[in-house]
Order: C-alpha cells, then structure tokens, then sequence
C-alpha cells in the first residue's frame, strides 16, 4: 500500500529533513511513525499525502508512483486517503454533519447518500447526537472524533493521522487509538505518526522509527 | 530494512489498488448541476450575511459602471437627434431669372427622379412675393419695385437613405451643376461639426467605459482577494481532503457574478434617477424651443440587458482572474 524506495527530502536551503528512506507498508496493516521533534515524521506523511514532493527516490502509495502524478490528479488521490491532523483543521462555520459531510459533496454524492453516510461515520466515533452542533462547542476529544469521522465518510484504504492524540489527555488518546484500531480491524491500512511511546508501545503494532531523517527501525516487515 | 527493488513489490502492491467509495456517473452527473445551483444561491447567503459591505461593494461597481452607461445613453440620443436633424435637411436651389416656368417643372421633375432626393418643392417667384408683401410689413416699399426681386425656388428634400453629410456634399456638387442654378445652399458645416462633436464623445465614452470597466476588474478581483484571504483556513482543508481547483474556485467565481449583478443593477436605477431628474428642465428647455425633440426618456431594454450582461461578465472575469492568481499560492503546509 505505501512504499518508500530511496526516498530523499531535501528543502530549501539545504536542510535534509529525510534521507534514503525505505520501508514497506503492507495493505491492510497498521504501523506507528515515532521519532523526536523534527525526525521527519511530518515530511513522511507529507510526501504520502502530496503535500511535499520527494527530491530523490520513489514513493508508491496503491502501486501509483507520486512522482508522476501531475497537480490536477492530486485531488483524485486525496480522495483515495483519510487525513486527520493535531488541530483538527475543522471548519468552525460549519456544523458537524456539514463537516463530515464535506469528502463527500466534493466527490458528488447525492444528498440522500450524503446524509445516510455521514450518520454512519458520525455514528462509528460516537458522535451522532452532536450532528447540528458546531465544532467550537465540542472538546478537543469530541473535535478529534469529528475529523476522523471526516477522514473515514468516504471508506478510504488509507488512513494517515500526524499526531492525533498531540492535545489530548491520555484517556482520550487512547479512545482515539481505540478507533484507529478499530478501523484497521475492518481493512483500512493505517499509519499513525506520533512521539506517545508510552501508547503506542501498548498498543502491540508495527513501529516505524525516524532519527534526524534517517530511518532507525522499519518494524517487523513480515509480511 | 532490506533495499527494496521497487519493481517486484510495486507489481505486488498494484494488484491491492486503492479503493475508494465513488459515486455512479448518472450520480456526479446530476449532482454536478445541483452543486452549482446551491453554490449559486450559497454564494448569494454568504454576500447577504454582510449585507452592509456587500452594499458598499456593489454600489462602488455601480457608480464605476453608471457612469460610462449614463454617457452612452446621452449619446445615443443625441445621435439619434442628429438623425432628425438629417431628415429636416434641406437644399434650396435658387433658380436663374430668366428661366422659365417650363423648365423650372422639368427640372423638378428630373430632380424627382433621382434616387438621393426624396421630394422637390416648387416655391412660385410670384407666390413667394405675395406672401412676402403679406408678412413682412414691407408691403408698399416692396410695390414700388417694377420688377419681383425673388427668384424661383426650389426646395430639395434629400432621401433618408442618402442623409449622410458627405452624401449630401456629392448631391450638392451635382445640384451645382445644373446651369439654369444661380445658387445652391445648404449651412452643411454646422451638420459636419455636430457629427465631429459626436464622434469625439463616442470616442470618449469608449475611453472612459474601457478604464471603468477595468475598475470594475480590478474592484471585483480586490474583493474576491480579500474573500479568499479570509477562508484561507477553510481551502486549506478543502484542499486537503480532495477538492479540485474548480470545486474550490466555483463559489468564489460565483460570488464575483452576483457582484457584477448588483452592482449593474445599481447602475441601471442610477443612470435611470439621473434621467428623471435631466428630463424635466429639458423638455421644459426643449419647449423654449417650441421642439419636443429634446427628450432622454428612460434606459431603453436593450441597453439596460447590456449594462447587466457587462457587468456580470465584467464581475465573473474579475473573480476568475483573482481566483486564479491567489488560490494557487494557498497549499496545505
């Protein structure tokens, strides 16, 4: 599902934030990217969801290689993986359900669906009787659930998550993780970047491990 | 970490492609059209929830675009002035003395025929003497003369269809050249001045239209800016979560169509108030005269329709031009 082949990424002024990454994420699997501050976890993910472009080597995400995907098709493939950040990036003028909503009026589903749908994935992160309040009023947790319910309206294969428990206290973190788990139980594949060693070691999955934009420890790729 | 060659696990991985929940074609088909009727009326909800810079906005866009309106409606008139003016013309052929009452007909008749002239009026020598003696109080004097001073005249009436000035100059010359003519007249300078002034103030109202519409442009486009400034967050997100440009661009393309909509509506109640206000002391002036030629009347439909389309084209094209310098510098970092 993801594949690093050599992957460099150098920005401007020559800082390396990685360097000859290479590791293989197998469909359906679930892995955490830990590392300190400024490892590279954040570029990784980035270099997945096409935010950045790599500098050398080839990133391959469903056998598609990135570094022949042109600006207009990006969309296409931002659609094909659920994104979900540390702040949420939640639109406050909107309700819960319109948020929710959102992956799914981009792609053109008809409103019924829209509306069926969306209380599906309201409903897996609990938050169904919140659907016409507005974010703002909702907890950090409650907020987080909103995105992932975002992140997963559209059933992508891929989920990618940069620090998602970040402001939240330990239970809440591990409900969280607790949904993540839950999905990748169903088939989605989910890579989970974040420094809570503690979690995650609980959590018995594949930990990828960055340093300085090297990679330390790929995990058990065993399969 | 084993050196992956890329190709055998690429193979591998292509056969677990991504999948993705999407829409039947008949679905996006359809939902296509509905997404752009409620960003239509969304865009109009967002302008209407600040109704009062919204105003400003648009009222900016209707003065820019009632000027240049207001300057081609006078125009307009005052052309189609001159055409009244045109068909009033007239040529006074003086005849020679000693040329006979005969003659004089066979020329009117010939005149008749041309194809430039559309009437010839016969003005008895005679006739024009007794009137003369009647209405000028000169009566006596005029008695004493042995002879009758005036001449036969002949008035001119060129065609609708030759009423252009230079036509009428090519009409002159060949009246000029029957010889039994003592004299052919027509104050045609006064004509040719007026076209001159009107074709100066067409040029102007290009001119002037040219520069406010790019004012238009360039109000439209500074406002979409600062629209696009203000949801910065929000296409962000849109962005991240697999919305195309033109998904992106649509309500902002939208917003700059209702802009230009307003702001041509503001325009047509503005040149049409000026009008009001113009059309009493005219046609009071225009009465001085003892003419009703002189009257603006109101905003023709055609003119109004194509103040509107202008300005939603002028508003949209604005919009479109911000919209596609400034979303592209907006990416997820």
């Amino acid at each position: 599902m993801i594949l690093f082949d050599q992957v460099s990424k150098r920005y401007q002024g020559g800082n390396e934030a990685l360097s000859q990454v290479n590791f293989h994420l197998h469909p359906g699997e679930m892995a955490f990217l830990t590392g300190h501050s400024g490892a590279g976890k954040s570029t990784l993910l980035k270099l997945i969801a096409l935010i950045e472009r790599a500098s050398t080597g080839n990133v391959i995400i469903g056998g598609k290689n990135l570094n022949r995907v042109n600006r207009h098709t990006i969309p296409y493939l931002r659609r094909n993986m659920g994104i979900i950040f540390q702040d949420y990036q939640l639109l406050y003028d909107r309700t819960v359900f319109d948020n929710v909503a959102l992956p799914l009026i981009i792609s053109g589903f008809s409103a019924r669906e829209v509306k069926k749908r969306v209380h599906a994935a309201l409903d897996k992160v609990g938050l169904l009787r919140f659907e016409k309040k507005y974010p703002i009023t909702l907890s950090g947790g409650e907020q987080q659930r909103v995105s992932i319910a975002r992140a997963v309206v559209n059933k992508p294969a891929l989920l990618l998550a940069d620090e998602p428990t970040g402001n939240l206290d330990p239970d809440l973190s591990r409900e969280i993780m607790d949904l993540f788990m839950a999905f990748n139980q169903v088939g989605v594949t989910v890579l989970i970047a974040s420094h809570d060693i503690p979690l995650i070691t609980q959590l018995n999955k594949r930990i990828i491990q960055l340093s300085h934009g090297k990679l330390l420890t790929a995990g058990n790729d065993s399969l | 970490m084993k050196n992956i060659s890329g190709k055998n696990n690429a193979s591998e991985t292509s056969s677990v492609q991504l999948r993705q929940l999407k829409p039947s074609f008949s679905s996006r088909f359809k939902e296509f059209f509905i997404r752009h009727l409620q960003v239509f009326f969304y865009s109009l909800g967002l302008l209407s929830r600040a109704p009062f810079s919204t105003m400003m906005t648009a009222s900016a866009l209707g003065i820019a675009l009632a000027l240049p309106a207001g300057l081609f409606v006078i125009l307009d008139h005052a052309s189609q002035l001159s055409g009244d003016i045109n068909s009033i013309n007239q040529i006074s052929l003086f005849m020679k003395k000693e040329v006979s009452k005969k003659a004089i007909e066979s020329i009117q008749k010939k005149l008749e025929n041309y194809p430039e002239i559309a009437q010839v009026k016969h003005i008895n020598r005679d006739a024009a003497l007794q009137e003369f003696q009647e209405n000028s109080g000169f009566g006596d004097a005029l008695k004493a003369l042995k002879d009758n001073p005036l001449p036969d005249l002949l008035i001119v009436y060129p065609s609708l269809t030759h009423s252009d000035p230079e036509q009428i100059n090519d009409l002159l010359i060949k009246l000029k050249t029957i010889k039994q003519v003592e004299l052919v007249q027509l104050d045609i300078q006064w004509l040719q001045r007026l076209y001159a002034i009107l074709q100066i103030g067409q040029r102007g109202v290009l001119i002037i239209g040219s520069l406010l519409a790019l004012g238009v442009l360039l109000i439209v486009g500074n406002t979409i800016r600062l629209a696009i400034e203000n949801r910065r967050s929000e296409i962000v997100v849109m962005k991240l979560i697999g919305g195309t440009d033109s998904f992106i661009r649509r309500p902002f393309l939208y917003t700059g169509f209702w802009y230009g909509l307003l702001g041509s509506l503001i325009a047509i109640l503005l040149v049409n108030t000026s009008l009001i206000i113009i059309n009493d002391p005219l046609a009071h002036l225009s009465s001085l005269y003892d003419s009703n030629l002189f009257s603006l009347g109101l905003m023709g439909i055609n003119t109004s329709l194509m103040l509107l389309f202008s300005g939603c084209f002028l508003g949209l094209l604005g919009a479109r031009i911000a919209v596609g310098k400034h979303l592209k510098e907006i990416e997820p970092k």
